[in-house]
């Protein structure tokens, strides 16, 4: 199905749905906290299909936290969370994750391709074999991020940037319908970062959505279509041109943006970045 | 030697062939699952475990020496041990997660006081005027002598389900070793997945309370995969080496000390899997002692190489050390004049030299870091396009 027609067909269905809808992730009143402490406060949001959606805000103001908590990862103490119009634990399948790159036991005794293998676990259930096929589709996974050449590398032995290409990879296998990144361009080195911008915009072009949590302001227009801003609460939500505003981002950043960064964004639709 | 042989090839007898046999499977099944323990980096967990086992022994031998039985029976011990064990785990769980305690910490004080409150029950037992005791001191080291054949099927089938068990989740269990994060975003239960892994270890150690007993019983869960470790960077290898270990010291182990019975049989089988691990450590290619030195060594001289190679490209008289590297790879003619091929040689060199300093300019540290050691060819450390945009940028 094309985007138009995904798009179309997004908009039939949600009327009149009982449910959150069939987005491929919607969020109502979703508060999350560790111990007492919040981390995320009654946040709404629903993302349409098919686009490049960044989820900002400053350090500390929940991205990393909405995301998992989307996926049931965080202690959610209220609110509620659908993936295409189903709770978490029946749509499994159909996202993948790229969690954060630091999380990892470096010396784990693995190869590149063995980590993209992974992505296939669940398809393969505990005792399906492993084939020729998945073997195929996990090397064209890592083909598709440039890694070809080190599918046989221990995953310690590559650089930030590789490994991050790998776990993409392993996203990728999963052949989901909604891609969720948490901080994808952190650390990692400007080739790999055009390289990874690549490949999620072949996934849009593919009609799959894309959500990343992103810190960057100055790349954010260039690389996302619609964005979700955050700070502890939602400061706003829509099309990245109509909220990547000054007072949106006043609001989002307090006093922490300086006088040039938000010139950046003075006209909206201007230039970004 | 020759009693040895016998042993080897199973003709002591119908029981130590059955004993050998249950050794083996122990092995196997400790070595496989003993791997997901290790790469979890639960092995300290499993010791205290393995501790805690001694109170529910002694507490079901009173038990069943109370019944009226003689209190010796091996599934009756079993279980016991068992439900000891899991008190254990719950123990160092609860004191980790509900008070100030790091796990260190609980791990040390679990084990040491259900180990201690099991020895004294094993001297109240000593005591007592009831129950054949004799022998049941064996199960802290281990003895495989006079076992009965119901004691060495029990051990068979033991093994065998653990291993079935470890062969069934061998997929969850990689993925909450690796990345738990990611395990849990694809639907593995994380919690549910680390339970089953205590419980098959905690299911490892009661079976192998007869062979290897229950002090040592931790050693067969770590080291096997501790020295298959050594041999190998892919997870399966790793679990089923680690099984391939763990069944040969089993076996082994319970032979040697089938020729000699005052010998318990725990440490002999121990001492089999800690010489595969010295071995291992020393010899294995790759991240062996050995290969480590000899991988030092060969990058020195690629270094020395590298550097000979770019003084002949700028006419400069290669050092002693480099001219030896360069004599050694024919770039070099006895006389000291550069061959056609070292020439050759050198050009490249030279080229890949200045491609290096721009990828250096170009792309920031990060994307070189640990791939820049002087030696490798630009082509062979970068990504294709990050190859083509170092290209791009000279041409």
């Amino acid at each position: 199905m094309n985007l138009a027609a995904r798009q179309e067909d997004f908009a039939r269905a949600q009327v009149g749905t009982p449910s959150l809808g069939p987005a491929p992730l919607a969020a109502r009143g979703l508060s999350v906290s560790y111990g007492v402490k919040p981390a995320l406060i009654g946040v709404d949001a629903i993302f349409p299909p098919g686009r490049m959606i960044a989820v900002i805000g400053p350090n500390g103001a929940g991205k990393s936290t909405f995301l998992k908590a989307a996926l049931g990862l965080a202690p959610k103490i209220a609110g509620e969370v659908e993936i295409f119009g189903k709770p978490v634990d029946q749509a499994y399948g159909r996202f993948a994750y790229v969690p954060q790159r630091a999380s990892v036991d470096w010396d784990f005794p693995t190869q590149a391709l063995d980590v993209v293998s992974m992505g296939l676990y669940r398809e393969l259930g505990l005792m399906g074999r492993f084939r020729g096929e998945h073997k195929r589709r996990a090397l064209a996974a890592l083909e598709r991020v440039g890694m070809a050449d080190f599918a046989d590398r221990q995953i310690g032995r590559l650089s930030g940037g590789q490994q991050q290409r790998v776990f993409l990879a392993r996203a990728l296998a999963q052949n989901a319908d909604l891609y969720l990144l948490d901080e994808p361009f952190a650390g990692v080195d400007a080739a790999t970062e055009r390289a990874i911008v690549e490949v999620l915009k072949g996934l849009q072009a593919e009609g799959r959505t894309v959500v990343c949590v992103h810190h960057d302001l100055a790349t954010a227009r260039e690389y996302f279509d619609y964005a979700l801003l955050l700070n502890l609460r939602k400061i706003a939500e829509g099309p990245i041109r109509e909220v990547l505003t000054v007072g949106d981002l006043q609001r989002t950043y307090g006093g922490r943006l300086t006088e040039a960064q938000l010139a950046a964004f003075g006209a909206p639709g201007g230039a970004g970045g | 030697m020759e009693i040895l042989l016998q042993a080897l090839t199973l003709r002591l007898g119908h029981n130590a062939m059955l004993a050998t046999l249950g050794a083996g499977m122990f092995g196997l099944a400790a070595g496989a699952s003993g791997a997901f323990l290790v790469l979890r980096k639960r092995a300290l967990v499993s010791d205290a475990m393995a501790h805690a086992t001694l109170p529910g022994l002694a507490l079901a031998f009173l038990l069943m020496a109370a019944l009226g039985g003689e209190g010796r029976g091996l599934l009756g011990l079993m279980l016991g041990s068992a439900i000891s064990a899991a008190l254990g785990l719950l123990a160092v769980d609860w004191l980790t997660r509900r008070t100030r305690l790091t796990e260190d910490a609980a791990i040390g004080a679990v084990l040491a006081s259900f180990f201690g409150f099991g020895v004294v029950l094993m001297t109240v037992i000593q005591t007592l005027p009831f129950g054949r005791k004799a022998g049941l001191e064996s199960f802290l080291l281990g003895s495989t002598a006079g076992m009965l054949r119901a004691d060495a099927l029990t051990i068979l089938v033991g093994g065998l389900i653990a291993l079935g068990a470890t062969l069934l989740l061998r997929r969850p269990m990689t993925l909450v070793a690796f990345d738990p994060e990611y395990a849990a975003a694809s639907g593995v239960k994380v919690q549910r997945i680390d339970l089953a892994m205590m419980a098959l270890a905690g299911g490892i150690m009661v079976v192998g309370l007869k062979i290897v007993g229950l002090v040592l019983a931790v050693a067969m869960l770590i080291l096997p995969a501790a020295a298959a470790r050594f041999w190998t960077d892919r997870v399966g290898r790793v679990v089923w080496g680690a099984g391939l270990i763990g069944g040969v010291s089993g076996y082994l182990g319970t032979a040697l000390s089938a020729i000699a019975p005052r010998l318990p049989t725990g440490p002999m089988v121990v001492l089999t899997a800690a010489a595969i691990f010295l071995v291992s450590m020393i010899f294995a290619p790759g991240r062996g002692a050995l290969a480590l030195w000899s991988a030092r060594r060969g990058f020195g001289r690629r270094l020395k190489l590298r550097a000979g190679l770019l003084d002949l490209a700028q006419g400069r008289r290669p050092s002693a050390e480099a001219a030896r590297e360069l004599r050694r790879a024919g770039f070099l003619s006895a006389a000291g004049e550069a061959t056609d091929s070292g020439r050759a040689a050198a050009r490249e060199a030279a080229e890949d030299e200045s491609l290096w300093a721009r990828a250096r300019e170009i792309l920031p540290p990060e994307a070189l870091a640990g791939r820049d050691d002087g030696a490798t060819p630009l082509r062979a450390a970068l990504t294709p396009d990050e190859w083509s945009l170092v290209r791009g940028v000279s041409a």
